[in-house]
């Protein structure tokens, strides 16, 4: 039970407490740009859980059974960055091949996920804090859980602020990074949580 | 002054096409790390070392390397640089490496690397690459430490470490924290839209002042940027 009740609390922390784009500043061009609509924000949303659960389990597959056994950790970003990229565009082969359903939902996204920081980040993340491979997965399913979170809420406000008078010189971007902002704060409030 | 002297692309980087404030590139790091002036100058110049090398490696590789392939091939020569500063902070500036932590391997997806390494290395000689290099790594700096030290003064009443303000100055720590970061870049943003907006009336051409990754993700024309110059045409045909 104890294992279990630590990774629920890994959950909260990565999804909530330390949310990846408000507290770390990490995936910031899909959560700005891809946030017009609440449809567009959770389509992305979708394909970055897909994409960092599995490129944090193939990454940390990789750094326990290949970088640790040759000595080579150093090479991790590089190969990092390298396996990622490639996972990407095999998912989305993959997907355009066999799960057609799935691919015309997530196809748009997948490609602007490819050098998203986010991905990287979580998966050094992972090494750097010495999570094995299992936690390993379910942090990265859990950051992107809260990627999602957020894009979603802001979408949402995004949709609703179209509708409103806004200073000229604040229309567009830094109406959103306004918002984003107070969104920020009130994230802060779940650091009480642990 | 000369087209691609190094002057001029010193120039160039620091004021015409400065990366954060006229480009609006390399948001993540601008916004995770300029809690305080020292660290904003602090990833200033490691992107700048990073930036200066591999413009010089991959312009004078810009012959060699397929057209097909360029995309990976910057990124692990990029990510080779990075790894490089990475292990040498670690030794010899620990105090930075642990303050920049995970923010310095990120460097490898800064947009302002590839971009520039795509859109000016890949096409020009070594030599004004290199410069070429310097020159956004030195407009990059300025800015991230002019943002780090709006943060530092109003946040912590500090510049640099020292006090600056009255003793009776009460901070607003929100400014050091997360939320702190938006609201700056709001502001930024918002003076950035109103210099375009009126030197649009006056007849100037603005259309270098960008929005960088802050617009619409799907129509975003910034080469070499994000996945898109993975895919290259294919993608977008798709898309």
């Amino acid at each position: 039970m104890g294992e279990i009740r630590e990774l629920l609390l890994l959950v909260i922390g990565s999804a909530l407490v330390s949310n990846v784009v408000l507290s770390q500043f990490l995936g910031l061009c899909p959560f700005l740009g891809v946030s017009k609509r609440v449809e567009t924000a959770a389509g992305m949303g979708t394909a970055v859980i897909f994409v960092i659960t599995l490129s944090s389990g193939v990454a940390g597959l990789i750094y326990r059974f290949i970088l640790t056994p040759l000595g080579i950790e150093y090479l991790q970003t590089i190969v990092f960055i390298l396996v990622i990229a490639a996972l990407v565009q095999f998912v989305e082969m993959f997907l355009k091949k066999f799960m057609r359903g799935l691919y015309e939902a997530l196809g748009v996204y997948l490609p602007l996920i490819t050098t998203n920081c986010a991905v990287l980040g979580v998966a050094l993340t992972n090494v750097q804090k010495e999570y094995g491979v299992l936690t390993g997965v379910v942090n990265g399913f859990a950051t992107a859980l809260g990627f999602t979170i957020a894009i979603i809420i802001l979408a949402g406000i995004r949709e609703k602020l179209a509708y409103n008078d806004i200073p000229e010189s604040f229309k567009g971007m830094p109406m959103v990074l306004l918002t984003a902002g107070l969104m920020a704060i009130a994230f802060c409030g779940f650091s009480g949580l642990l | 002054m000369k087209n691609n002297s190094p002057a001029e692309r010193l120039y160039n980087g620091i004021v015409k096409e400065n990366p954060t404030f006229v480009l609006v590139l390399g948001m993540c790091p601008t916004l995770a790390v300029t809690t305080s002036a020292v660290n904003g100058l602090g990833m200033g110049l490691t992107t700048m070392v990073v930036l200066a090398f591999s413009n010089l490696v991959i312009s004078a590789l810009r012959r060699v390397i397929p057209d097909k392939v360029r995309i990976p091939a910057f990124i692990v020569i990029v990510a080779s640089m990075v790894t490089m500063i990475q292990l040498l902070l670690q030794g010899f500036l620990p105090a930075l490496y642990d303050a920049l932590g995970i923010y310095i391997p990120l460097i490898v997806v800064n947009c302002i690397i590839l971009g520039r390494a795509e859109s000016y290395a890949s096409k020009n000689p070594a030599i004004p690459s290199l410069f070429d290099g310097i020159g956004m790594g030195l407009g990059f700096s300025l800015a991230l430490t002019c943002i780090g030290a709006v943060r530092e003064v109003l946040g912590a009443g500090e510049l640099f470490g020292f006090r600056v303000m009255p003793a009776s100055y009460v901070p607003f720590s929100i400014f050091v924290m997360a939320p702190g970061a938006f609201f700056v870049l709001a502001f930024l943003t918002a003076a950035q839209n109103r210099i375009k907006r009126n030197g649009e009336k006056k007849g100037k051409d603005m259309s270098k002042i960008q929005s960088g990754c802050l617009e619409d993700c799907t129509a975003c024309g910034v080469s070499g940027c994000c996945g898109h110059a993975f895919y290259g045409d294919s993608g977008k045909k798709e898309g």
